[in-house]
């Protein structure tokens, strides 16, 4: 690990200023991710912003009738939250489908949606990867993609957006809000905080330097039958090959996002049309400018079928 | 051609020339991110509480909880696996809860309550748990066992809690104790040798006599 500077901010403005007025600063949270990729050096900040004591912590109604969850609140604390459990269950569900109980007390709502990727080539900084090092060139187009994406990816890489969390914020429609050092907030659809990888896959999402998530905000409850359901090699704790968070109303309309597929949670609306037609329509749709590799192509199959259980259990 | 007394090196000398080498190499990166750096230097004053004892370190910002507590204060009860927080063999509870010691850094711990393997039981003042993983063999190598001791205390504190998990049929009812439980709850805990079903004895025994 390369050394660092270390500093615990006591409130947003402080940790914003330091931000952005320190070259190579990154604020640390719940620090699974980055500490991760610190130890082997494929992120080197020279100065570490503690945001731990901000107080982002709670869960708390919005006038609108939904819920602000602070971005410092924990993947086990917002899973377990009462509110979240009857109003949102798709989000608790998706989130105890994540990692481990331990990494969950740990892991931030904030931090969960800034996640770097798991492809095996961004980990092996032996091997060349556009998204490590831009402009070095993607070992994984011809390597191991068994994990990674078939849609939103580019020539210059195919990784997926490994959060199950991310999944269901997408289907909820959440909202992503921000402070920028300037002291100006802004409010971001979850739609658009991840970019797709074109030719800057090191480029992840809008964010600018120093800008700090302070929440995340669910609109009001959906209803309708609220499901996650994650397939992957492992029965717990391991990544999602494909993910599915839906919500189904009654009469039949709904709408998913997919995981594990690509560079983002990824939703289509006009998907979500076509959900009524049954899940081979809809996974047709949603895979149409698909373009897998010979080792992760078993995706498309496994989205459609994946779909249709998710239907299967709505109906039911 | 070297003769042999020119390889006829102790093994304290070699010691002695890699500490040496190390220090320097570490003081060189030290310095290096202080002049990249306006801020703090790159070690900072930490004091949190390790099994009910104060404890006050000046570490290295890089150090982790888990160092901090086997190199640091010589707590070597919790251990080193992946260090990356796939296996779980450094599983401590801050402040109650079960995290990866490997995945924290001992500088974001200021005021944090710290519980190792150490206090939570003794040789001759063994924790139910640990005593119950010894009835049940839960264990071969004994390597995995001190993180999943404090995991599955945490676990079972969990449940208490009513904290629901990825196997939990119904989120809006009481979290209960059962073997599907157990295994889902524990699965970042990774046993090579395979003493799995003897853990779920070990950890349903203890819950039993708890409930």
């Amino acid at each position: 690990m390369r050394a660092f500077s270390y500093q615990r901010a006591s409130s947003i403005e402080e940790a914003a200023k330091a931000a952005v007025g320190t070259e190579g600063a990154k604020f640390i949270a719940g620090g699974t991710n980055l500490l991760d990729l610190m130890k082997l050096e494929i992120e080197t900040p020279t100065h570490l912003i503690d945001v731990n004591g901000l107080g982002l912590d709670r869960v708390e109604p919005t006038p609108e009738g939904g819920l602000r969850i602070g971005a410092l609140v924990r993947n086990t604390d917002l899973a377990a939250d009462e509110r979240i459990r009857r109003d949102y269950a798709l989000l608790s569900r998706a989130l105890l489908a994540g990692a481990s109980a331990q990494l969950r007390n740990r892991a931030t709502t904030a931090g969960n949606l800034l996640q770097r990727t798991r492809c095996p080539y961004f980990y092996d900084t032996n091997q060349p990867c556009n998204k490590r090092q831009p402009g070095s060139g993607c070992a994984a187009l011809a390597g191991f993609s068994r994990q990674l994406a078939v849609v939103g990816v580019s020539d210059a890489c195919i990784a997926s957006h490994p959060s199950d969390m991310a999944v269901a914020m997408r289907v909820l429609d959440a909202a992503v809000e921000t402070v920028r050092a300037d002291g100006t907030r802004r409010s971001i659809p979850i739609a658009e905080l991840h970019r797709l990888p074109g030719d800057t896959p090191h480029i992840e999402h809008v964010l600018e330097r120093s800008e700090l998530i302070t929440a995340v905000v669910l609109p009001k409850p959906l209803g309708g039958k609220q499901i996650y359901r994650k397939v992957r090699d492992r029965a717990s704790y391991a990544f999602a090959l494909v993910s599915i968070g839906a919500v189904v109303q009654p009469d039949g309309t709904g709408r998913v996002a997919i995981g594990g597929i690509a560079p983002k949670p990824w939703r289509e609306e006009a998907v979500d049309n076509e959900l009524a037609n049954g899940a081979k329509a809809a996974a047709a749709k949603l895979l149409a400018n698909a373009r897998p590799t010979e080792q992760n192509a078993f995706k498309l199959t496994l989205v459609e079928r994946t779909l249709s259980a998710v239907l299967a259990e709505a109906r039911g | 051609m070297q003769t042999p007394g020119a390889l006829d090196i102790s093994r304290r000398d070699l010691l002695v020339a890699s500490a040496a080498t190390v220090t320097v190499a570490g003081a060189g990166s030290l310095a290096h991110a202080k002049t990249n750096t306006s801020a703090a230097p790159a070690g900072t004053k930490v004091s949190f509480t390790v099994n009910g004892e104060r404890r006050e370190l000046e570490l290295d910002n890089r150090t982790t909880l888990l160092d901090a507590l086997r190199e640091h204060l010589h707590l070597t009860g919790t251990k080193k696996g992946c260090d990356h927080g796939q296996c779980g063999a450094c599983t401590v509870l801050v402040d109650g809860r079960r995290v990866n010691a490997c995945l924290t850094l001992a500088v974001m711990h200021d005021g944090d309550e710290i519980t190792t393997i150490e206090g939570l039981g003794q040789p001759d003042n063994l924790h139910p748990m640990q005593a119950a993983f010894v009835k049940h063999d839960g264990f071969q190598c004994g390597f995995c066992t001190p993180g999943q001791i404090c995991s599955s205390v945490a676990m079972l504190d969990e449940i208490k809690a009513n904290i629901p998990s990825h196997v939990t049929a119904d989120l809006t009812a009481p979290s209960e104790i059962t073997p599907a439980e157990i295994r889902e709850r524990m699965s970042g805990n990774i046993c090579r040798c395979g003493a799995y079903s003897n853990i779920v004895e070990a950890i349903t025994e203890v819950a039993g006599r708890k409930a």
